[in-house]
């Protein structure tokens, strides 16, 4: 007798799935992940593997032993989590600095919400502006790359012994936002900033600046932003509302004063911005769901970021942007779609 | 140019195998089922009894009501029973059976296989002759087809849509007809234009049959009233709203008939019915179906009579072993196209007038995956033709929200399901979509 | 400097002071004037808020029965005749008492007696395989075994037996709300007396086909052979649409009706099991 297969329409699945567009997104940030390492040697490679290995045991023990169900580590998401917080942090971060964020993110940010696709908030960032706060000094410890092959990034990192990573050529370096923060309060004028230190568009496109490590290099980053467009992972809407927005802001001040403002391009390119518009504020959980929203969202960034930035006491403030519009999602996810015709209309 | 709808769609591979294979005549079964309720309103209600003799095309049920339909014997024979008989889901629906007999036809059906031209019927002859012959919409829902060419209070008909995209994947019954049927589907349609009231005659073609798109532009070169207009190949395309959307630019609006916009949509196979109607005086006792799947060897399209059991479908396209059993390749066995067809349980079930083909599935090709959590990723959203939230009303369904449902329009769901197939998370989306639009259209209809 | 720490002190205490009594006004101006004897009531209500009784909650019961204490209609199934009771008591009333309920389930065909002949892959919900079809056996009328049931209850009291596929439910645990018996797509649950010692006889069958055809797909269904309806000394089995069914409130559970059934279909619960006739008696 056949026994048959029954289920309701429809009997065709698409070949999408949640661990594929995790493994997409694991795959777009390869360029960023390459990057790093190659600068920075192994520190950055230790951070990365603490920070992903981190997340996927603590998800993995969580939903086994607390909540008592199947592990979800398999879907990825835990590894696109471990490898996104990796990528915020200064390369010189201190393994145990790592693994608090990795419980903050993992533990407080995504499984006390009730696990994936419940989260109001991005874990990563969370866990980033909580590791900010803790720890001010360690996570302000930017690499200098004065050279684009450092002698000793081979060589053991000191990060491993969990002490902070002290560099032989350092000098406490500053992201170029945190340089022009504390020179235009300092009474500088943009044009001595500039002549003073690397603000090279080209290097920052390539990734000798210093930073988080993923934000140095932002070529890395549109490597990924194409690949994600192209398997159709993401939509433009946010990254261009946003970077549209803070294109608007800084170029209108900048117009009013270049001497006060750096011009959009340097806003564009340095800090997180790039990174935080590819990869943090595109997250599906904590993003809109309709375009309209989509673009609110961008803006709203957008806005909130060039504000901290310019009279904020952070040199930097896409994170907190991004945390900031992500509390607002559920009231941006009440904007019904555009109503289905009402009344019959002739195209 | 190709045109298509505006909202949502999704693009499933479309499979059509079988789409050379020219149809075939399929052997009279030695005894066939014929339900009465082959059509949507009130099931046909017997007019024969156990024992009759019945002559092939002569009625056997009388229609109850207006949107009704009647029905007639596919073969010659005895009638063996008037009961409850089981469908391909095992549920007993009254039917008529006859023990084959011969294939005497009645005297009044023209068998002739000339294409007849000249069209002597008026509209009110054409339009009766639709109606005593049993003609539904043949595209899948089975509507009664006079009461979609009855015009409404206050809507006046613009637009004959013949509907040829067939975008569900595998089927390719349509298309056959087309390439070997063509004239007379023109000719069918062009009697139902005039029945409409001398409105504009549009056929639409989905851009994967371009031989169809060819040859009915050849053949309207010298109607006026008649244009072609080619569609890009997506999902639903075939859908009524959808097609409108893109053939005319016009959007029906929530809860309303796509006649509102001016537009009656029929299926190119209904066209054919009407022809053969009203030109040959044959009543809708057969229709085309696809046997399909990725099997080579079994992916055939055959010209059968109303009532034949589905298990002789499946054995003569080379599905089942010599002891009649399906091959244990396949698992499933989907009476429709793989989007909205329905399950088969009961392969001893018989076919209807509205039956488009049969999709053999294998495990790997339709075995659901396991449900995970909501990534809130919003690609339902995305898919959705008519502009619903299915992540929304899929929860307000769990939740039994009636209310909610209503004021996020449940009722303008079509049930595609470009929902269902776009959800990387797996989630029956569907399933409890569905179940939450009949109760809220119970419900309408109640008030 | 002390006098900054004296200004503020006081500026700030005034201030608390000030807006404590504005806040004191309102809410004595605002109030809501409610019956003390709806907090009373709920006091002894269970406080489950499951709706069993047919409220939205213990204090839309509460809020109902103070207002109308002398309909019969009203009956907590969690906190039962106790609870009902004390409420009375609030409102110096007597109430009647109602028999305690438990949910029943009126099938008994476990994977063994029915064959199945098909596999369900849709979404694993009762409700969404009873739209679609008859299931995966051959009785239309049957339990899915899918557990909407189960995701009903609020109270852990039903559980699907993964030995025989169907619901059990836990008697110490059932409080009769009613919420299982709503969420069945088939109707198969159903509220019935609990019994003296917990004693009860029914039909645990709702299959409505002819005997022949429902004997083919279960081996315990009703076949409606009408044997039970003759041997009840008491009128209580009614027989409708091929299926018998016993009323509970005539039913005097003498199992007259269990020694004639040829099927099994009629269950007695909680029995001691009957003595065997010997020779010598």
């Amino acid at each position: 007798m056949d026994k048959l297969l029954i289920s309701p329409a429809p009997h065709l699945h698409s070949k999408d799935s949640t661990r594929r567009i995790m493994r997409d997104v694991i795959i777009a940030l390869m360029p960023s992940v390459l990057v790093s390492v190659y600068f920075a040697g192994l520190s950055a490679l230790l951070v990365l593997v603490v920070s992903v290995a981190g997340c996927v045991l603590l998800e993995h023990l969580i939903v086994r032993y607390l909540m008592k169900k199947k592990t979800t580590v398999k879907d990825l998401s835990a590894v696109v989590t471990g490898i996104l917080l990796a990528l915020n942090l200064p390369v010189s971060s201190p393994w145990w600095m790592v693994l608090i964020g990795c419980v903050v993110a993992i533990g407080i940010a995504k499984m006390t919400f009730g696990g994936l696709g419940h989260n109001l908030f991005n874990p990563a960032l969370v866990a980033r502006v909580f590791l900010l706060i803790s720890f001010p000094v360690q996570m302000t410890n930017w690499t200098v790359a004065n050279s684009i092959f450092r002698p000793d990034k081979w060589e053991l990192p000191k990060n491993l012994l969990g002490a902070q990573g002290q560099l032989p050529d350092a000098s406490s370096g500053a992201t170029p936002l945190g340089i022009i923060k504390e020179g235009l309060a300092n009474g500088m004028t943009m044009e001595t900033l500039s002549q003073q230190h690397d603000f090279s568009y080209w290097h920052m496109l390539f990734g000798h600046i210093d930073g988080s490590m993923g934000e140095a290099s932002v070529l890395a980053i549109l490597a990924g932003l194409l690949y994600l467009l192209f398997r159709k992972v993401i939509r433009p809407v946010i990254p261009l509302s946003i970077v549209i927005t803070v294109a608007l802001f800084s170029g209108i001040l900048w117009l009013t004063d270049p001497s006060q403002y750096a011009d959009p391009l340097f806003h564009l390119l340095t800090g997180g911005l790039l990174l935080g518009a590819v990869f943090m504020a595109t997250d599906y959980t904590t993003s809109p769901m309709s375009p309209l929203g989509m673009i609110v969202f961008g803006v709203g960034i957008g806005i909130v970021t060039m504000v901290i930035r310019v009279w904020g006491a952070y040199p930097e403030g896409v994170s907190f942007a991004i945390l900031f519009m992500n509390a607002l999602v559920p009231l941006l996810n009440k904007i019904k779609p555009f109503p289905y015709q009402k009344e019959v209309s002739r195209g | 140019m190709s045109k298509t709808f505006s909202i949502g769609g999704i693009h499933p591979k479309d499979s059509k195998f079988s789409r050379d294979k020219s149809i075939e005549e399929f052997p009279i079964p030695k005894r066939v089922v014929i339900s009465m309720n082959q059509h949507l309103g009130m099931p046909a209600v017997p007019v024969v009894k156990k024992g009759d003799t019945v002559k092939t095309g002569q009625l056997i049920a009388e229609p109850a009501g207006f949107v009704s339909a009647p029905v007639h014997a596919s073969v010659s024979g005895v009638v063996a029973d008037v009961a409850p008989y089981p469908d391909f889901l095992g549920k007993k629906v009254l039917s008529v059976v006859i023990d084959t007999d011969g294939d005497e036809w009645m005297e009044t059906i023209d068998r002739s296989p000339e294409i007849k031209h000249e069209i002597t019927a008026t509209p009110k002859e054409i339009f009766k002759i639709i109606s005593d012959s049993g003609i539904v919409g043949l595209g899948g829902a089975a509507f009664p087809t006079h009461v979609k060419l009855t015009p409404l209070e206050g809507m006046k008909p613009e637009f004959l849509i013949l509907n040829g995209a067939e975008c569900e994947p595998y089927l390719t019954s349509d298309y056959r007809l087309m390439m070997e049927h063509a004239q007379e589907i023109l000719i069918g349609g062009e009697m139902m234009r005039r029945v409409l009231g001398d409105v504009g005659g549009i056929i639409g073609i989905e851009e994967n049959k371009p031989k169809a798109i060819e040859l009915m532009k050849r053949l309207t070169a010298n109607y006026l009233q008649w244009e072609v207009v080619p569609l890009k190949k997506r999902y639903p395309q075939g859908g009524e709203k959808q097609l409108i959307d893109a053939v005319l630019g016009r959007k029906v609006p929530s809860f309303s008939l796509p006649i509102s916009t001016g537009a009656v949509v029929q299926n190119v196979g209904t066209a054919y019915a009407v022809y053969e109607a009203v030109q040959k005086h044959k009543p809708l006792i057969t229709n085309v179906l696809t046997v399909s799947s990725s099997d080579p060897s079994v992916q055939k399209n055959y010209r059968f009579r109303i009532g034949t059991p589905i298990r002789e479908f499946l054995s003569a396209a080379g599905a089942m072993d010599k002891e009649g059993h399906l091959f244990q390749a396949f698992v499933k066995v989907v009476n429709g196209g793989p989007m909205m067809g329905k399950p088969v349980s009961n392969l001893d079930g018989p076919v209807m007038k509205s039956t488009s083909g049969f999709v053999l599935f294998t495990e790997k090709e339709t075995k659901r995956q396991e449900e995970g959590d909501c990534i809130r990723c919003s690609k339902c959203f995305q898919a959705c033709p008519m502009r619903l939230q299915p992540y929304l009303l899929y929860q307000l369904a769990i939740a039994g929200r009636t209310e909610e449902l209503d004021e996020n329009r449940v009722f303008d769901c079509i049930e595609c399901g470009c929902c269902l197939y776009s959800c990387p998370a797996h989630i029956p989306l569907l399933d409890q979509i569905r179940l939450a639009k009949n109760i809220s259209l119970k419900n309408k209809r109640k008030k | 400097m002390t006098s900054t720490l004296l200004y503020t002190i006081l500026s700030l205490s005034l201030l608390g002071g000030l807006l404590a009594v504005v806040l004191y006004l309102i809410a004595q101006k605002f109030k809501v004037q409610e019956d003390p004897r709806i907090d009373q009531v709920l006091e002894v209500l269970p406080g489950a808020n499951c709706g069993g009784c047919g409220y939205a909650g213990c204090r839309a019961f509460a809020e109902s029965f103070v207002r109308n204490p002398d309909n019969p209609d009203f009956f907590c199934p969690v906190g039962g005749n106790d609870a009902m009771k004390k409420a009375a008591a609030v409102l110096g009333r007597e109430v009647q008492e109602q028999i305690p309920k438990l949910a029943v389930l009126r099938c008994n065909g476990s994977c063994d007696v029915r064959p199945v002949l098909n596999t369900y892959d849709g979404s694993p919900k009762c409700s969404v395989a009873a739209d679609l079809y008859g299931g995966e056996t051959g009785c239309s009328y049957g339990c899915l075994g899918l557990g909407d049931c189960v995701d009903a209850c609020t109270f852990d009291a039903i559980h699907i037996n993964p030995q025989t596929c169907l619901p059990e439910v836990v008697e110490d645990k059932c409080t009769s709300c009613g919420a299982c018996v709503k969420a069945c797509p088939r109707n198969i649950l159903e509220l019935r007396p609990k019994g003296p010692k917990s004693r009860r006889i029914y039909v645990a069958c709702a299959n409505k086909d002819k005997g022949a055809v429902t004997r083919k797909v279960c081996s315990v269904g009703c076949i409606g052979c009408q044997l039970c309806v003759k041997a009840c000394p008491f009128e209580a089995i009614t027989f409708a649409d091929n299926l018998a069914y016993i009323d509970p409130a005539k039913c005097r559970l003498c199992r007259k009706c269990v020694a004639v059934c040829p099927t099994g279909c009629i269950l007695e619960i909680n029995f001691p099991p009957k003595k065997q006739v010997t020779n010598n008696e």
